[in-house]
């Protein structure tokens, strides 16, 4: 059976070029990018071209590359290490009620320790209005957080604005870009944006790696003490390979995004056209402002891994926001910010597309998937009481 | 999501005794749909024998599973064997089930039980002493 991957928003294979840029730099040029020795100052030189890369697809300076180990370090590295760094200023953030887990998670930790935290609410369609973000500024306020767009029903937030509004505040700002990184332009300039989290493996690069963009002058406090790498803000030693494969992966994205973006559209918006006819589907997301290889369905009556293990029998990978599988039995956070009913929530299922996915991809599920909804639909108490 | 094992991947793939059952002799209504399962299970009863029974369920791949389970296991039974089938035996009878799933085994037992207690009321009058169904969220 031939199986068909549109899981691309957990992970991406990494592209040939990728792990080819990468492979030298195991065993032949293997040196510690601080020492001094030849070996050292090939690995040094390999870290800095990695950056370069990563830096031109953003639009900012080199030295305003941090690497990490991926997005949820990047991530908690922005909130904690404004939060500590800024407390003379005051201890308040702001976030979006559908920030990933690596955002919100590090904020509930800070709340421990004393920090304030302002949850705003998002629209049906997942949208931050910005006038929200103006109203929570408090004169306390050290750092606004949102996402650039949603992982899971891929919404592109309006960031140019939010990010205006930060910058007459003189507040920080700082968006997890991870779902954006490569896929839609970034210009961290024009955005205002003085931290971004990216993750490589979202991209065709390697797992392991990401980085935090962190605009020159932002007080930050290390996230590793350590070593002295990374100008002293996050010490271990750097992952050479996984840098070089990042460094590769951006240069691609460059390259491609507007080719990918061509490509991915008109499959998503097949995918999303064709879901759409089966009886009480309801699209998450907004519907133009999205991610461009995103597709989010609830399907009401139905449970949503039940649906997954249905399409991996068809040899088809998808995700759910359904946490039937979760210690708290809560569905996705983002899926119950967007209004959707508990019940609703349970039967999502996200497709997300990527280089790889062709048009036969697409057809095969929408000849399969309407048959598994009505499959469960028939066994569901709930659907029968409509 | 987690792995399951064989046999509960067979009874997802084809649940046994699906569907809805005309005048049955008692309705068994569990679970919600606020933490994503809902049991339905219906038994004809005969003689003290249960001689028929039928599920819905709204829920994940364990909740289907252990449904479809539990009405082999307790149809031909009485009613005094089908009160023994406890929770345990259906994740045994399923080779096991993930931990974070055996909430679902649990409401699987308590649909049961609801059938049989909604189907004493109605013949005797009187339901099922001391039953009572466990809360739909797992043990803390």
């Amino acid at each position: 059976m031939k199986r068909i991957y549109l899981d691309y928003a957990a992970t991406t294979p990494t592209h040939p070029d990728v792990a080819a840029a990468m492979q030298p730099y195991y065993s032949d040029i293997f040196g510690n990018p601080s020492s001094i020795h030849s070996f050292g100052r090939e690995a040094r030189a390999a870290v800095e071209d990695g950056r370069e890369k990563v830096a031109k697809l953003i639009g900012a300076a080199p030295q305003e590359v941090v690497f990490t180990s991926g997005g949820t370090e990047a991530d908690n590295f922005a909130v904690k290490g404004v939060a500590f760094a800024n407390q003379s200023k005051g201890n308040h953030m702001i976030i979006s009620a559908i920030e990933h887990h690596a955002v919100s998670a590090p904020c509930d930790f800070l709340k421990k320790l004393g920090f304030e935290v302002t949850v705003l609410p998002v629209d049906g369609s997942g949208l931050v209005d910005p006038a929200d973000v103006k109203k929570a500024i408090t004169p306390k306020t050290i750092l606004i957080s949102v996402m650039h767009a949603n992982n899971e029903i891929g919404t592109i937030e309006p960031i140019e604005e939010i990010g205006r509004i930060s910058k007459e505040a003189g507040v920080y700002f700082h968006t997890d870009a991870v779902q954006t990184f490569g896929a839609v332009p970034i210009d961290v300039n024009k955005m205002n944006v003085d931290l971004l989290s990216a993750s490589a493996h979202k991209l065709y690069g390697p797992k392991g790696v990401g980085c935090l963009y962190i605009r020159k002058g932002t007080k930050m406090v290390p996230f590793m003490h350590g070593g002295g790498q990374e100008k002293n803000r996050r010490g271990s030693t750097e992952n050479v390979p996984g840098i070089v494969g990042f460094g590769k992966a951006a240069e691609l994205a460059i390259d491609e995004m507007s080719v990918r973006a061509q490509h991915l559209v008109p499959l998503r918006d097949k995918l999303i056209n064709g879901l759409k006819m089966i009886d009480d589907a309801v699209l998450n997301g907004h519907p133009e402002k999205r991610l461009p290889n995103n597709v989010n369905f609830c399907f009401k009556y139905v449970e949503g891994e039940s649906m997954l293990l249905n399409l991996d029998m068809e040899g088809i990978a998808a995700s759910t926001g359904s946490a039937c599988s979760s210690a708290t039995l809560e569905p996705s956070h983002v899926l119950l910010a967007i209004g959707r009913p508990h019940e609703i929530a349970h039967g999502s299922v996200r497709f997300t597309l990527g280089r790889l996915t062709t048009e036969e991809d697409i057809d095969h599920v929408l000849d399969v998937f309407p048959g598994i909804v009505e499959k469960l639909r028939k066994m569901s108490p709930l659907y029968k009481r409509r | 999501m987690p792995s399951y094992s064989e046999k509960v991947m067979d009874h997802f793939r084809n649940p046994r005794n699906v569907g809805e059952m005309e005048s049955p002799d008692g309705i068994g209504h569990v679970g919600n749909p606020v933490c994503g399962d809902i049991m339905e299970l219906y038994i004809k009863v005969k003689d003290n024998v249960i001689t028929d029974v039928k599920f819905k369920t709204f829920g994940c791949g364990a909740a289907i599973a252990t449904s479809s389970m539990i009405t082999e296991l307790v149809k031909g039974k009485t009613i005094e064997e089908a009160l023994k089938v406890s929770n345990r035996a259906v994740v045994e009878a399923l080779d096991g089930l993930p931990p974070v799933k055996l909430h679902c085994s649990v409401l699987a037992e308590d649909a049961l039980k609801s059938a049989i207690d909604d189907y004493l009321k109605k013949s005797t009058g009187k339901g099922l002493p001391g039953f009572k169904p466990h809360d739909d969220h797992p043990p803390a």
